[in-house]
């Protein structure tokens, strides 16, 4: 054997097993789904199947997945706010202010509950925001008189235990890329006059836009998909895309549909980033 | 800028960050809390017992789904752990053509909503489940609950998909600044490929690979939305199992079970990152 073709036996046999694991768990199956999503009946009833798009066309001609799409989005887009706005001031407060060991040891505090079970974490909100939980305890211990609060089964109970769940991932990605910003840049800055909010906007906040764009789509991306936090947080009236997709592969059983709507949902996403994709640009641009 | 206020922004920022914390924990701990609490409705005083954990402890289906649970997150953390290894060895030795689109497969699984990979995968194991060659094949060599396409075989396979590119990020980056010429020195002495790997290459990145092998184990061991699509009928994963009673009816059974769940996996994650940063120092 010639020293290449040793080469290329050891690169078949040491990435080989991997991404034959790869094809046949996550490749095949979405090809499959594809395929699914174009078919009229669902491969569960033993009839042959026929070619239509009339799955995709369900999504547009049905009025009821307006509302459901409407509130996905939305409810992304609330998640990914508040994730910013309190996300960014701790990763700034911990890259630029905190130093040593303590930042070491915040840092670790902030991502672990990160990876602790997601469910768990969801439900441990019912704990506090149910009538006679810790907030409304807390309420009437302060102010005996107040009416009983009842935010849990609401839409804002659901915003909240997803930004209690994907918090962690844009400090994260927000701190990575403060902590890359050279010190001296922002004190070149300010020698030369910049105030303290100008060295914001024009320096600190375009160099850290890599880190807040990654950290915007690691959130936006799955709260569009979920569907276990709108069920134990939301109640019933809270309905969103992901959980009426998980209705079609869990209670009625249609599959093809579900496969569309699946798909669907991974193309409004795109488009989303899409038209995202300019505004990003010029702001990075202008720095 | 002057030093009383850059002491005012610093304990600022130490403020600001003590609340972001508080609204961290305060649910986990508030969760944890209500295990210790007598009162099966939740209710205020708190009143210590351990009532509820002696109840866990004869709850056969709980304990069942979590004995599920901690073997399947160990074959998984092996096999992910393994096959991972190996293709980070690959891509940190070898410059081939396709290498980059092998890296950027990577990506759709972390990035594509569970919900959707947990659904796709359901459709493909129906149909390879229904294909006659593989179904004779499967009950050949196992029971015929192994061989269906909603079963803890097929759990399996989603977990170490969804663990496998954590794990090569991981080694990868371990092997980043790993020093080839030790690799070539032992060679050039004599050394057999695999000696090579055994004696030179494996201690260097060994901190790496338990890095991944505990992200590979937390993967698994918390997956609820691949499991939830993918369980049969019956007791499952932990998670699942969860899940389920959350929907029945909320009991401070869950409220133990969830905060020893929680006490595992936050260790595993101090363990992974004390491995993390030994990786880092040397």
């Amino acid at each position: 054997m010639s020293p290449r073709q040793r080469q290329i036996g050891a690169i078949f046999g040491l990435t080989g097993p991997a991404y034959l694991w790869l094809a046949v768990t996550i490749f095949l199956p979405l090809s499959a789904m594809l395929y699914c999503s174009v078919l009229d009946t669902s491969p569960l009833v033993p009839q042959p199947a026929h070619f239509t798009l009339a799955n995709y066309a369900a999504y547009f001609q049905k009025s009821f997945y307006w509302p459901l799409t409407k509130w996905s989005l939305q409810l992304g887009l609330w998640t990914t706010l508040f994730c910013f706005l309190i996300g960014y001031p701790a990763a700034y407060a911990l890259a630029k202010k905190i130093k040593g060991r303590w930042r070491e040891a915040l840092f670790l505090l902030i991502v672990l509950p990160f990876w602790s079970n997601a469910l768990v974490r969801i439900f441990s909100w019912t704990m506090v925001l149910r009538p006679n939980g810790l907030i409304d305890s807390a309420l009437h211990w302060i102010f005996p008189q107040a009416p009983h609060l009842d935010i849990l089964f609401s839409y804002p109970a659901v915003v909240i235990g997803l930004v209690h769940s994907y918090l962690p991932y844009m400090i994260l990605t927000c701190y990575i890329s403060l902590q890359a910003i050279d010190d001296s840049l922002m004190e070149a800055a300010r020698s030369l006059g910049a105030a303290g909010w100008t060295v914001f906007r024009r320096v600190i906040l375009p160099l850290s836009l890599p880190g807040v764009v990654s950290g915007s789509v690691l959130i936006f991306v799955p709260v569009i998909g979920s569907f276990m936090e709108p069920r134990i947080l939301g109640g019933p009236r809270a309905v969103t895309l992901g959980m009426n997709i998980e209705e079609q592969f869990t209670v009625t059983s249609n599959w093809p549909l579900g496969a569309a709507l699946s798909f669907t949902m991974l193309g409004i996403v795109l488009v989303f980033f899409l038209a995202l994709y300019p505004v990003l640009k010029k702001r990075g641009a202008w720095a | 800028m002057s030093r009383a206020r850059e002491g005012l922004a610093n304990g600022a920022a130490k403020v600001y960050l003590a609340i972001v914390l508080l609204f961290l924990y305060v649910p986990i701990f508030t969760m944890a809390a209500m295990a210790f609490n007598a009162s099966p409705l939740y209710e205020l005083p708190f009143k210590f017992d351990l009532i509820w954990f002696k109840s866990l402890a004869s709850n056969e289906r709980l304990l069942r789904a979590g004995t599920n649970s901690l073997i399947i997150a160990i074959i998984n953390t092996v096999i992910a752990t393994v096959l991972g290894t190996a293709a980070s060895l690959a891509f940190s030795r070898y410059r081939f053509r396709g290498r980059t689109l092998m890296q950027l497969l990577l990506l759709p699984p972390i990035t594509i909503p569970w919900l959707v990979i947990g659904t796709a995968m359901l459709v493909f194991f129906f149909w390879v489940s229904n294909v006659p060659i593989i179904a004779e094949t499967c009950r050949a060599l196992l029971p015929a609950a192994y061989c269906a396409p909603r079963s803890i075989i097929t759990i399996l396979l989603g977990h170490v998909a969804l663990s496998l590119p954590y794990v090569i990020i991981v080694v990868s980056a371990r092997l980043a600044d790993f020093p080839r010429s030790v690799e070539e020195a032992a060679a050039t002495l004599g050394a057999t490929p695999w000696q090579t790997f055994r004696r030179v290459s494996l201690p260097i990145i060994a901190p790496g690979m338990v890095a991944a092998a505990l992200f590979a184990f937390a993967t698994s061991f918390d997956q609820f939305v691949i499991s939830y699509f993918l369980a049969p009928p019956g007791v499952t994963t932990l998670p699942v199992e969860i899940y389920t009673a959350i929907r029945k009816a909320f009991t401070p059974e869950i409220n133990a079970i969830s905060t020893i769940i929680i006490v595992i996996s936050m260790s595993i994650m101090l363990i992974t990152a004390r491995f993390y940063k030994f990786g880092g120092e040397r």
